[in-house]
């Protein structure tokens, strides 16, 4: 009997399978568990794992730690707006926002050093992706994330917003320079 | 039940319980239009991404893009499976259809709920993608058109199962309900689920827009928005599985490999696919790793082996059915003999390579916890999506028309040439364009993203000139594949509505006559393998399915590769 017509045996679930199905599962699931398992092995012995650090902030209380830093490790700014450009030392907590259509502020980076960098947006959503180098996420207002990066590639990366943010949302872009070591 | 409220098809043998029949006539029409206005979007949003072109403004492009995210993967998908529900109940249970009515009041809110979408959407103030992640602010009605919508589909989810209550307790089959309706009926308790998920996350914030709520927390809606957005693919892919399934069968006569195999993979869509919310959060905050290791792997990848087994048994049964026909000669005789000039086949043979090749490897890997990071929301993301839904489940769901036209509509196929064409055209013009977005994607162009040169920003940025040529790729096959979908519309809406009957006896149509009466198997009972190699019943789609496998294998390497030479996080 067809797929479309009732099974012909009463008891389907007692037919034997056939070898060809059998061999397909058997290698299907191996692969299956193989995937599985390498996600715990990269948090193991992978480099590049986004952490699960996140804190619960409104947008006031972000603002103002962006700003305390913002104050004192602006070293130069840029553009016609004149947007500061920030050289926290490394190690640092790094505050990042994301804002109707602005990335704030531009921040500059020593390669190989590690950054504690803080992301939140002060209004919609906003994604976070980082070019050319490839790093994606998702920025949510009211929720701050945490990443520790270690930029091992000098130059210029730029922030493109990836999350549909309404009318200006394809100008949204931000910078991380990084400068080498040293310097 | 009187009798005259049936009718059999005279070519194909299948029994059309009259009400039902108007209904399913009803809903497929509503969703071929719903596709022809999803479609003119998609024209004028691909020739804006097109660089070359850059044709629509700003504004407009964001609102033609919302417009063909809700019309296509909600509307067209949705409406036309409540079609299907009701075929694989009423039509292969050969039963009535319970309560008619209370259906066709399913479909008066499946439509106006339509309506009342795209009138917000067309007036310019719910420019909010299908997503309309909070706290961006759309007309109410955009939420309201969808809950209008929902509820209307869930209504024709209960018809659908009361009509499997009516069929078994009036004992119309015997035994146990066929593979497509159990396929069918997997997709309906989906459909269920996703339809929950829709309402608790739509209804709040539907009040919120009108101001009856003060907030929404922008993560708790993302994770319950894609309990609805991530299921529903569930639904489309059940959907197109059971339809795969039909047209082997009717077409080549073909009968599972195994019942219990393709239900246990049925089954496992139905346990696992809850979990997969989880693919669209990988790099949204606070979410712990081991919360996203599980779920986006359904539970160890449960799900995707049942579609891996799915992609084996279909062309397995076809191989079968084949070489009992004789087609015995190597390991490829049965494919290349198929009747690659129906459309009916071609389509969902079409859809079924480009399901697993390109949308089913795409989105494992995609989906893989850490491989996300370098993919999230670039125009990957619809590269992939475009394989599984519309080489799926379009294609899919296209390749049935064509058998539906002549025996639920009782016409005759027009433009048989164009429409032999027509999967092809459709098919090849979506590969080619969903690889060229992958590849795009992989070099970090965004989706939903109106200027990839940046012009009117103070900080610019320049991608690699290969970005722009595959945009341009990109472009140029959208055209086809817009070609290809434009002739499915003209090919069925003229045979549906001007085409000659299939009475009058000049056959130029795809003749249900020919597809049924496609010299039915005789299968031996019990067990396939005479025909066969190594003891294997299909042979053929065994080296197939290792050739994927080999593929996906190779691709999966390459994206870990990829991701170690990112920037150290942790
Ligand atoms: C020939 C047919 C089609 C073409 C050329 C096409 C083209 C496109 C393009 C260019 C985008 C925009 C990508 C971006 O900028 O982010 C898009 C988005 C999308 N398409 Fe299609 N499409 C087609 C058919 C379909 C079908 C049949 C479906 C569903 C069944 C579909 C579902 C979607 C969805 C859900 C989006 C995402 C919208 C969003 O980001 O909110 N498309 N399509
Ligand atoms: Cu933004
Ligand atoms: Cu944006």
């Amino acid at each position: 009997m067809s797929a479309i017509q009732p099974p012909a045996e009463l008891v389907w679930w007692k037919q034997p399978l056939d070898k060809v199905e059998g061999t397909w599962i058997g290698i299907a699931l191996v692969w299956s568990l193989f995937m599985f398992f390498m996600m715990p092995f990269w948090h193991i012995y992978g480099k590049q794992n986004l952490s699960s650090e996140a804190y619960k902030t409104t947008p006031q209380a972000y603002m103002a730690k962006t700003q305390a830093m913002v104050d004192q490790y602006t070293v130069r700014t840029e553009t016609a707006a004149q947007l500061p450009v920030v050289r926290p030392p490394p190690g640092s907590d790094v505050y990042l926002l994301g804002r109707l259509w602005q990335w704030y502020p531009l921040l500059e980076f020593e390669k190989g050093q590690t950054y504690r960098l803080h992301i939140s947006s002060m209004d919609w959503q906003h994604g976070f992706s980082l070019q050319p180098v490839n790093i994606n996420t998702q920025i949510l207002p009211g929720y701050e994330m945490v990443m520790t990066i270690t930029p091992d590639t000098s130059g210029e990366q730029t922030i493109i917003c990836n999350e549909f943010c309404g009318i200006g949302h394809h100008t949204m872009l931000g910078k991380i320079y990084v400068t080498e070591g040293g310097q | 039940m009187s009798d005259n409220q049936f009718r059999i098809c005279p070519e194909s043998g299948l029994q059309f319980h009259k009400p039902a029949e108007m209904l399913m006539r009803a809903h497929a029409v509503v969703a071929v239009v719903i596709l022809l206005i999803g479609g003119i979007a998609a024209l004028l949003v691909t020739l804006t991404r097109w660089p070359a072109i850059h044709l629509l403004p700003a504004d407009r492009f964001y609102q033609l893009l919302t417009m063909h995210g809700t019309n296509m993967l909600i509307f067209w998908m949705i409406s036309f499976e409540i079609a299907v529900l009701y075929f694989c109940s009423s039509t292969l249970l050969r039963c009535r259809l319970a309560t008619p009515r209370i259906a066709w009041l399913g479909f008066a809110l499946m439509l106006i709920g339509i309506i009342v979408n795209n009138a917000a959407v067309a007036s310019g103030t719910a420019s909010v993608m299908m997503t309309s992640y909070v706290p961006m602010p759309a007309n109410p009605n955009f939420y309201l058109g969808l809950i209008l919508f929902a509820v209307g589909a869930l209504i024709g989810c209960f018809v659908f199962l009361a009509t499997l209550v009516v069929a078994k307790d009036e004992k119309t089959y015997e035994g146990s309900i066929p593979l497509v309706t159990f396929g069918a009926l997997t997709a309906c308790i989906i459909a269920v689920f996703t339809i929950a998920s829709g309402a608790i996350v739509l209804i709040p914030t539907w009040l919120w827009s009108l101001g009856y709520i003060n907030h929404i927390d922008a993560a708790m809606y993302r994770i319950v928005w894609w309990a609805l957005g991530h299921s529903s693919q569930q639904i489309n892919v059940a959907a197109h599985v059971a339809v795969w399934y039909a047209i082997a069968a009717i077409v080549f006569g073909a009968r599972p490999l195994s019942e219990k195999v393709s239900r246990v993979a049925f089954f496992l869509y139905i346990a696992f696919l809850q979990l997969a919310s989880a693919h669209h959060l990988l790099v949204d905050p606070g979410l712990s790793a081991e919360w996203k290791i599980f779920n986006t792997s359904y539970a160890m990848y449960l799900a995707v082996l049942a579609s891996m087994v799915h992609g084996l048994t279909v062309p397995g049964s076809i191989e079968v059915a084949q070489r009992a026909k004789g087609l015995t000669n190597g390991l490829f005789e049965w494919l290349r003999k198929a009747p690659w000039g129906n459309p009916i086949f071609s389509g969902m043979f079409i859809s079924l390579i480009g399901f697993g090749f390109i949308g089913g490897i795409s989105g494992v890997v995609m989906g893989t916890e850490q491989i996300n990071i370098i993919i999230h929301n670039t125009i990957y993301v619809p590269g992939h999506f475009h394989a599984t839904v519309v080489i799926g489940s379009t294609l899919a769901f296209m390749s049935l028309t064509y058998f539906l036209i002549p025996t639920l509509f009782r016409k005759q196929v027009a433009f048989p040439g164009l429409a032999k064409w027509q999967p092809y055209l459709f098919g090849i013009g979506m590969s080619s364009f969903t690889l060229a977005m992958m590849g795009a994607g992989t070099l970090g162009v965004e989706r939903r993203h109106w200027d990839m040169a940046f012009t009117n920003s103070a900080l610019g940025f320049e991608y690699p000139a290969s970005a722009f040529t595959l945009m341009g790729i990109m472009g140029i096959s959208g055209v086809v594949a817009i070609l290809g979908g434009a002739i499915f519309i003209l090919v069925t809406v003229v045979s549906v509505f001007f085409g000659k009957s299939v009475e009058s006896e000049s056959s130029y149509g795809i003749s249900a006559t020919r597809l049924m009466r496609a010299d039915p198997v005789v299968v031996p009972e019990g067990g396939h393998g005479a025909a066969g190699k190594w003891g294997f019943a299909a042979p053929g789609t065994f080296v197939l399915a290792l050739f994927f496998l080999a593929i996906f294998v190779l691709y999966y390497a390459v994206n870990w590769k990829y991701l170690a030479s990112v920037w150290p996080m942790s």
